[in-house]
């Protein structure tokens, strides 16, 4: 019998992206897609977002993704399209979102000849996928699509590219639907919670006198019913809790135990719970340096246990006591669990000591400012636009520098999925396009990007895709004219030698604007802030507004590179002591 | 490592020998390889070949060096590439053997050609490859008796030197069968 190969392999992959749930992607065309691009023509189901740049539709993919919880789909052509793709796919790999990346590739009989837009992309990819396949046998294209999803979004997600070669896309073939059982290292994927270690971190978190619970982006990837736990775990416990940059919104921010974030920009009194507690609960988080400091100094006199979906993430740059590899939503539903019955007997220790001591501490008000003169300082500028969208569904996006510090510091985040930002790649450029594929998944929601200057330029292009689509994105530019973190470097590090950190010729952003079309806004003077935040949220399309900050203000409470927690700055009148040698040489 | 001071004791590095079972397809090596490059970690010794035709699997051994915890970091990054099966610690599990196959040619002339030959009956070397002017030697075994063997070698004569990387497997009853039946056919 003969099998009736009825479609093409471009028709085929759009059909198996629609049985994996695929509803938007995010692409450019050109030579190498071009039968994906006609698969995509008449096709009902997927809804094709053209951008302007490939990175960009890799952050909008990542803006899909985290703040829906889906798999974001990505298709750019072969040569330069892809290689565009990189600096979006090595952001979605360290910050774990699940991404597919559709790639052109020249015909499979002209690889390796240095042909038009060739570019070995699977070789190129490599180190920043989870994985990647060049797919040179049609009749493996439906299981490899079927696959690379699976693989994306389950254990610790990622991005996973496929190269398509221009006569696989041409090539007859028959489709294949999923099969149930997908070929993978399933037990690699849902690995078995040691119970063992279960009751022996139960019996520690339950006696711990001065415990902290430091939560990462692992809970949000793991699912909103995960931060339900997470915050059942710290009322249960009692326990002060801190959120790594990638974990805000994963318990609300007026939760009464939640400390703020902690790490290089987080408060004085998370930063100093974590180096004066006893028990230290890691979940999703991996100790990344910005969280840890100095790592000789972190959090010594402590017991760690860390709960991961990612063995590799376990011990490897500080070594704990317990380590959990699973999925963050199973573990944290067998701690609560098993604390309450524990609970129900009141073995739990009381923290009074602990409280009146992070009480003390958090006298110290470090996120303190004063807003005083005209100039507007960009800490008021968040503290505004936050209460001002309080009740609405707000999705924050942001680029990379200070004024991600300062949304990080100043904007409350009280549910998960809603605050999208480049932690592990600090990828300046990512906030605008996220914030078009976030639009694009609610399109009902309010979707800012809270940008600096120079990360706009990076990629604004994507202000076309923005008004082509309608998108009623609202840029709240924090302008200093600075690149304003590394200006505040400079001066800590270097002897305020600003070397090429200032941006010369900016646009009239109010001009930029009014030439796309859309509303621009610019305020100069405090007392006109408000109103200025009323007027962009009034407006139904899309708003850059250009808010003019105090220039040269910098970005506190800092711990210094190289320092460890408790040596942690407040402000320029606490003088620093000078950065050490290795300090310096830390990026 | 980093710049960060290491908060573990100066712990000695040990050589370790890693046995993994892989999809044989293209890339696999290249991302165990980049692993380890990309990374910082050290390869003293790597040998791949396929093992298993129906389910398409390879086998690499691989010798590399470091802390505990850099070995286990390894094990653990290993495990993450999709295409990496298995990830066996050989020195951690007990006895086992390494061996490796070396092909030595020795250009040589007068005198010295029968110290070159008893020299190589000593370690067991088959002759494959005679002429008037050349040996080439073929010899098994460990690394450290292939090393003792290729030095005599030089001190004889020009040589030219090629080795297989160690090729290792846990001695006793211990099977692998088990595990590789989880791995589903391609
Ligand atoms: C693509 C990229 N290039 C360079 C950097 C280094 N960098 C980090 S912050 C920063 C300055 C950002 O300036 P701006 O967007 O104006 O933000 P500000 O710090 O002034 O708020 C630079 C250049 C980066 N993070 N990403
Ligand atoms: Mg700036």
């Amino acid at each position: 019998m003969a099998i009736d190969k009825t479609i093409t392999g471009a028709e085929a992959v759009i059909t198996a992206l629609v049985e994996n749930g695929v509803e938007v992607i995010f692409g450019y065309p050109g030579g190498a897609v071009l039968p994906l691009y006609d698969a995509i023509f008449d096709n009902k189901k997927i809804k094709h977002i053209l951008v302007r740049h490939e990175q960009a539709a890799v952050h909008a993919a990542e803006g899909y993704a985290r703040s829906t919880g889906k798999v974001g789909c990505v298709l750019v052509t072969s040569g330069p399209g892809a290689t565009n793709a990189i600096t979006g796919l090595t952001d979605a790999l360290m910050d774990s979102i699940p991404v597919i990346c559709l790639s052109g590739q020249v015909p499979t009989h002209l690889i390796g000849t240095d042909a038009f837009q060739e570019a070995d992309t699977t070789g190129i990819s490599r180190p920043c996928t989870k994985h990647n396949y060049l797919v040179k046998d049609a009749d493996n294209l439906c299981d490899i699509i079927h696959e690379s999803f699976y693989i994306a979004s389950t254990g610790r997600p990622g991005p996973v590219l496929i190269d398509l070669p221009k006569d696989v896309q041409l090539t007859k073939i028959k489709y294949n639907k999923k099969r149930n059982r997908i070929k993978n290292k399933s037990s690699n994927n849902n690995p078995k919670i040691n119970m063992k270690i279960i009751t022996k971190v139960v019996d520690l978190l339950v006696n711990a006198q001065k415990p902290i619970i430091y939560a990462g982006g692992g809970v949000i990837n793991a699912g909103p019913k995960t931060s339900t736990l997470l915050t059942e775990l710290v009322d249960l416990l009692n326990s002060p809790v801190t959120l790594t940059l990638m974990g805000l919104g994963s318990v609300s921010n007026d939760n009464k135990n939640f400390l703020g974030m902690l790490g290089m920009h987080g408060t004085y009194e998370a930063n100093l719970a974590m180096h004066n507690c006893d028990v230290m609960l890691n979940v999703g988080a991996r100790f990344d340096d910005r969280v840890t400091g100095r790592l000789n100094a972190f959090a010594p006199n402590s017991k760690k246990i860390h709960i991961d979906i990612d063995k590799s993430s376990i011990n490897k740059v500080v070594s704990v006591d317990f380590g959990i590899v699973g999925d963050c939503k199973e573990v944290l539903t067998i701690l609560v669990q098993e604390i309450k019955k524990l609970h129900n007997q009141k073995i739990l220790k009381s923290k009074t000591d602990w409280w009146t001591q992070i009480k003390e501490w958090k006298k110290k008000d470090s996120l303190g400012f004063k807003q005083i003169g005209k100039n507007i300082k960009p800490q008021q500028a968040i503290k505004s636009l936050y209460n001002k969208t309080k009740s609405f569904d707000t999705f924050i996006t942001t680029e990379v520098g200070q004024h991600q510090m300062w949304a990080a510091q100043y904007f409350g985040f009280s549910k998960p999925n809603h605050w999208m930002t480049s932690g592990g790649l600090g990828t300046m450029g990512y906030g605008l396009p996220s914030s078009v594929g976030v639009q694009i998944a609610h399109p009902d929601s309010l979707v800012i990007d809270i940008s600096g200057e120079a990360s706009f330029l990076m990629n604004m292009q994507e202000l076309s895709t923005i008004v082509q689509y309608n998108l009623p994105v609202k840029i709240f530019i924090l302008n200093n004219q600075w690149m304003g973190m590394v200006r505040q470097w400079q001066e800590l590090n270097h002897g305020s030698r600003y070397s090429e950190s200032y941006t010369e010729s900016l646009p009239d952003f109010v001009l930029l604007a009014k030439s796309f079309g859309i509303k621009g806004l610019r305020v100069e003077e405090i007392d006109k802030l408000d109103s200025t935040i009323d007027e962009m949220l009034n407006t139904n399309g899309p708003v850059i507004a250009d808010i003019r900050v105090e220039k040269e203000e910098n970005c506190f409470p800092m711990i210094p590179s190289g320092a460890a927690h408790n040596e942690m700055i407040l402000g320029a009148e606490d003088k620093p002591k000078d950065t050490s040698d290795a300090g310096l040489a830390l990026v | 490592m980093s710049v960060y001071q290491n908060n573990e004791i100066n712990e000695e590095e040990t050589s370790r020998t890693l046995s993994l079972v892989v999809d044989n397809q293209p890339g696999t090596l290249a991302r165990v390889i980049g692993l380890f490059s990309g990374r910082g970690y050290n390869i003293e010794s790597l040998n791949v070949t396929e093992i298993d035709n129906t389910r398409n699997l390879s086998r690499i051994s691989l010798v590399t060096r470091g802390t505990s915890m850099t070995i286990e970091q390894i094990k653990s990054q290993l495990l993450r590439i999709v295409p990496v099966h298995i990830v066996r610690d050989l020195t951690l599990e007990g006895p086992f053997i390494r061996s490796e196959l070396a092909l030595v040619k020795l250009i040589i002339k007068g005198a010295n050609r029968v110290e070159a030959l008893r020299v190589a009956e000593t370690f067991r070397a088959r002759t494959l490859d005679v002429t008037l002017s050349s040996f080439v030697f073929e010899l098994t075994g460990k690394p450290s008796k292939i090393d003792a063997f290729i030095e005599l070698m030089r001190s004889l004569g020009d040589t030219e030197i090629s080795r297989t990387g160690v090729s290792a497997i846990s001695r006793g009853n211990k099977s692998e069968t088990k595990l590789l039946e989880q791995i589903e056919l391609n």
